[in-house]
């Protein structure tokens, strides 16, 4: 099977003198180039009572620097085609474009422009509040959001950074003002914690000059890591409904907290989730509840570790009449997994598919910076690519088993399901 | 992507068409395998016929057992999937180019052996209405399906893709199978293979595989032409929810038509250029920001968001500016503003400089859009099944070529109140229901 040369994506890495980080590979497939701005600002720093700054930020970045109007911004930008896409995740705040290559140097210094100088304008304050609450309000009328975001705050309680909204909820979006929106950028926004990945037509010294010339002379203290406890182990089964009765279609979350991404663990529970709840449309769970059972269109589960521990969340959506049943085949998944394991055959497709699909994942731009950034962000080495593949072959049966006996019990599992249907408490 | 060879198109004995473009980027390769048949070729009581057939085609066939369809191409490492629209329904593999062999033999498999096993037709009716059911959760696609059913009145443009429930409900797995043989023949095929592979090889792989399957009467397409709109239509939907959602729809020029490259300028100037491409366009947003519906709608805090959908299409479909009102902004100063933008730039026409932004814009995102070698191939063989790959290549000659004088004659025949369709989501408080039923 091919699987990219020994070399692998090779990229230059260069901290310059102020901390920052820069992260080059350049590609010649497209005319183009994709830049990607991470700081250490996620929805986890968010400060306590306001949920939803980091995202609230995000809205507000790039509506005028110090030196241009947020119009100036928008018809620069439109005039070549870009977008930026500007996230808040749990710990980080990326700003991200593709442009084409021709574009580059005209790309990257607005991008610093509107990383280290927003103004912030007080007029876009009250337009960006009003987008934010109504996505908000969005989100309150969509089940599977419902859901997802239920299981997350019963899987992390008592204000975890795993456990909020980042989009903040319409209280907290309500009380952020531009003087919070600063305060978070002061504290959080400095190139020590800033990391810059270009992939592209661009030449990797270019990079290097272009970043040094539009960052290299911001200055900045470190700023502190955002501190993630584990969150309390929870005291047995849960399960809560949350109605919303003139929907079609229930949607159904159940999870269970794992690992940090860091953890021994991870590939061993990497595999093990790939036979569960994704391998050929949704692994064991997929063959059951859709292939066999015809209830559900998606069935699926996502495991997601992160600096700290992070949840594995199985997903469902199906006709409210069947919730019991679905919700009972899961559990007989989960249980037949944490008893028997995985088999052998299932172990070796899993790796085959995981390892095989590496130069597809590393064919884009976007793909090979989106990579790179986590391998940055989780200081997994920037020949991690090359690596990988020894990593995900070396894992062992009884690895994978011991992970599934570890973490996955349906007497521990939190349910939560919002749709059409009577309220349920706890069970 | 950079240092492509030339397309290569050959017709092999049984009709199929078979384009092949070698891209050695990355040691990967897609085929996607293209039928000229979608929800416009469905009749009456059979509504959403071609997308369960879709289905049924990942369900098992004479030499690839059902449990083993989905995993023969992720043990490569690789990606599939299939999907169904108004003109169309494709399934694709993207794997190491090591496992070309394996994605004809699917593809191959997928044409003629299809099992249509009983049980797993009966099976796969309740995960389509889980579907259809997901989708109307959503007021956003409820909204677009009652907008379109009110926009068409006598072509099937205006049922969607998914069919009508009772149809879902009462079609039988000989309605699916005849369908199958109907459509799934090689003269009714594109077999689409682009990445690291060599031309001639490739079709002679190809020619291995399909071969000796034999063609069918291509099926005569009878379809009646959306007569001309008289006048606006409105479409209300009122149900429990929380947000209002806009929709203003317009008969559109076809993927043929001169007109419809102005009209992606056009929607370019009004709400930032997506690009062309089904698969892969709206996955990043659109440059709007500077964009006349945004600046309208949004920055004037009546909006949360604003978008335009234009997509080639094979007959007249339907240029559609969807909005999602602001919280608490008013409905009917949402709609003035919205109308306003529309019929000033079919009043005026666009500027020089929105013509040169709105170029600029959709030659970007066309290099943005085929940055793989499964968005290259999806291209090339969605336009050979709604028009011709021809017209795919020529797409920057003729946006380039887009002058304001057609762009103000394309806006003044589209943006045209009687030929719009208004269509409102209108969110009642929880406990309250709709008017929108008998149930």
């Amino acid at each position: 099977m091919t699987t990219g040369t020994p070399r692998g994506l090779s990229p230059v890495r260069e901290r310059l003198p102020n901390g920052a980080t820069v992260i080059a590979r350049p590609s010649r497939e497209t005319p183009a180039a994709t830049i990607v701005v991470s700081l250490p600002a996620g929805a986890a720093a968010d400060p306590p009572g306001l949920d939803g700054t980091a995202h609230f930020l995000s809205r507000m970045i790039d509506r005028g620097t110090g030196s241009r109007s947020g119009d100036e911004i928008a018809d620069l930008l439109d005039g070549r085609g870009v977008s930026l896409t500007v996230s808040a995740t749990r710990h980080s705040f990326v700003v991200s474009c593709t442009c084409l290559s021709e574009d580059f140097p005209v790309i990257l210094p607005v991008l610093a422009d509107v990383t280290r100088n927003p103004s912030l304008p007080e007029g876009d304050l009250e337009t960006r509040r009003g987008e934010i609450v109504t996505a908000i309000r969005q989100d309150q009328d969509n089940p599977a959001m419902v859901a997802v975001e239920e299981e997350l705050a019963l899987l992390y309680p008592g204000g975890h950074p795993y456990g909020r909204r980042v989009k903040g909820s319409l209280d907290s979006v309500g009380r952020i003002d531009r003087q919070a929106l600063e305060a978070f950028r002061q504290a959080r926004f400095s190139p020590a914690g800033l990391v810059v990945v270009v992939v592209g037509d661009v030449e990797a010294p270019r990079v290097l000059d272009e970043v040094g010339r539009a960052f290299g002379d911001w200055t900045g203290g470190p700023v502190d890591p955002v501190a993630v406890a584990p969150p309390p182990p929870p005291d047995g089964r849960r399960l809560e409904t949350f109605p919303m009765a003139d929907k079609a279609q229930a949607d159904i979350a159940y999870g269970f907290n794992t690992i940090a991404r860091r953890d021994p663990a991870y590939y061993a529970l990497l595999l093990m989730n790939n036979v569960l709840g994704e391998y050929a449309l949704g692994g064991r769970l997929g063959d059951s509840i859709r292939e066999r059972q015809g209830m559900a269109y998606y069935v699926f589960s996502a495991f997601e570790p992160n600096l700290g521990e992070g949840p594995l969340v199985i997903r469902a959506g199906v006709n409210p009449s069947n919730v019991d049943r679905a919700v009972a085949s899961i559990d007989e998944e989960v249980r037949r997994m944490a008893g028997e394991g995985v088999t052998a055959a299932e172990l070796a497709s899993s790796k085959q598919y995981l390892v095989g699909s590496m130069p597809r994942m590393l064919e884009t731009h976007a793909g090979i910076a989106a990579f790179l950034l986590s391998c940055e962000q989780f200081g997994l080495g920037m020949d991690h690519d090359v690596r990988l593949p020894g990593l995900l072959s070396g894992v062992t049966l009884d690895e994978v088993n011991a992970a599934a006996r570890r973490f996955l019990a349906p007497e521990r599992a939190t349910v939560t399901v919002a749709g059409p249907g009577e309220p349920r408490g706890v069970s | 992507m950079g240092d492509a060879l030339p397309l290569r198109t050959a017709v092999l004995d049984n009709g199929l068409t078979v384009l092949v473009q070698e891209v050695h980027a990355a040691p990967l390769a897609s085929v996607w395998c293209w039928y000229k048949v979608g929800s416009r070729d469905e009749a009456a009581g059979l509504t959403g016929i071609s997308h369960w057939v879709e289905h049924m085609n990942f369900k098992g066939t004479t030499h690839i057992p059902r449990e083993r369809i989905k995993g023969i191409i992720e043990e490569f490492g690789g990606s599939w999937n299939g999907y169904t629209w108004i003109d169309q329904t494709t399934y694709l593999e993207t794997a190491t180019r090591d496992a070309l062999d394996r994605m004809l033999f699917i593809e191959a498999e997928r044409m003629a052996n299809g099992l249509y096993d009983p049980d797993e037709c009966e099976s796969e009716r309740t995960v389509i209405i889980s579907e259809l059911q997901g989708s109307e959760n959503d007021p956003d696609q409820l909204l677009e399906i009652e907008v379109n059913a009110a926009a068409f009145k006598a072509h099937p443009y205006g049922h969607p893709t998914i069919g009508w429930l009772p149809d879902l409900r009462r079609m039988t797995r000989d309605d699916l199978y005849a369908h199958y043989r109907r459509y799934y023949v090689p003269n009714n095929a594109t077999l689409v293979v682009v990445g690291d592979v060599e031309t001639d090889d490739a079709i002679d792989r190809v020619r291995r595989r399909f071969g000796e399957i034999a063609p069918g009467e291509v099926p005569e397409r009878r379809i009646t032409a959306e007569p001309d709109q008289l006048g606006e239509r409105r479409v209300v939907v009122r149900k429990e929810g929380t947000t209002a959602y806009l929709k203003v729809a317009f008969h559109a020029p076809a993927a043929t038509d001169d007109d419809f490259f102005p009209m992606l300028v056009v929607d370019a100037v009004l709400t930032g250029a997506k690009g062309v491409n089904l698969w892969a366009s709206f996955r990043t947003p659109p440059p709007q920001r500077s964009a006349r519906l945004y600046r309208a709608l949004v920055e004037g805090r009546l909006a949360s968001a604003v978008s335009g959908g234009l997509m080639p299409t094979a007959d007249p479909y339907l240029y559609t500016v969807s909005v999602t009102a602001r919280e608490g902004a008013p409905r009917e100063a949402v709609e003035r503003a919205t109308v306003a933008e529309l019929d000033r730039l079919a009043r005026e026409g666009i500027s020089a400089g929105e013509l040169e932004k709105a170029r600029n814009q959709l030659r970007a995102r066309l290099v943005f859009e085929s940055d793989s070698v499964t968005n290259i191939a999806h291209q090339l063989g969605y336009f050979e099944t709604v028009a011709s790959a021809g017209l795919y290549l020529s797409i920057g000659d003729r946006i380039r070529a887009v002058s304001r004088e057609h762009v103000a004659r394309a806006a003044a025949r589209v943006l045209r109140p009687a030929n719009r369709t208004v269509g409102w989501f209108e969110p009642l408080p929880r406990g309250e229901s709709g008017d929108g039923g008998l149930a």
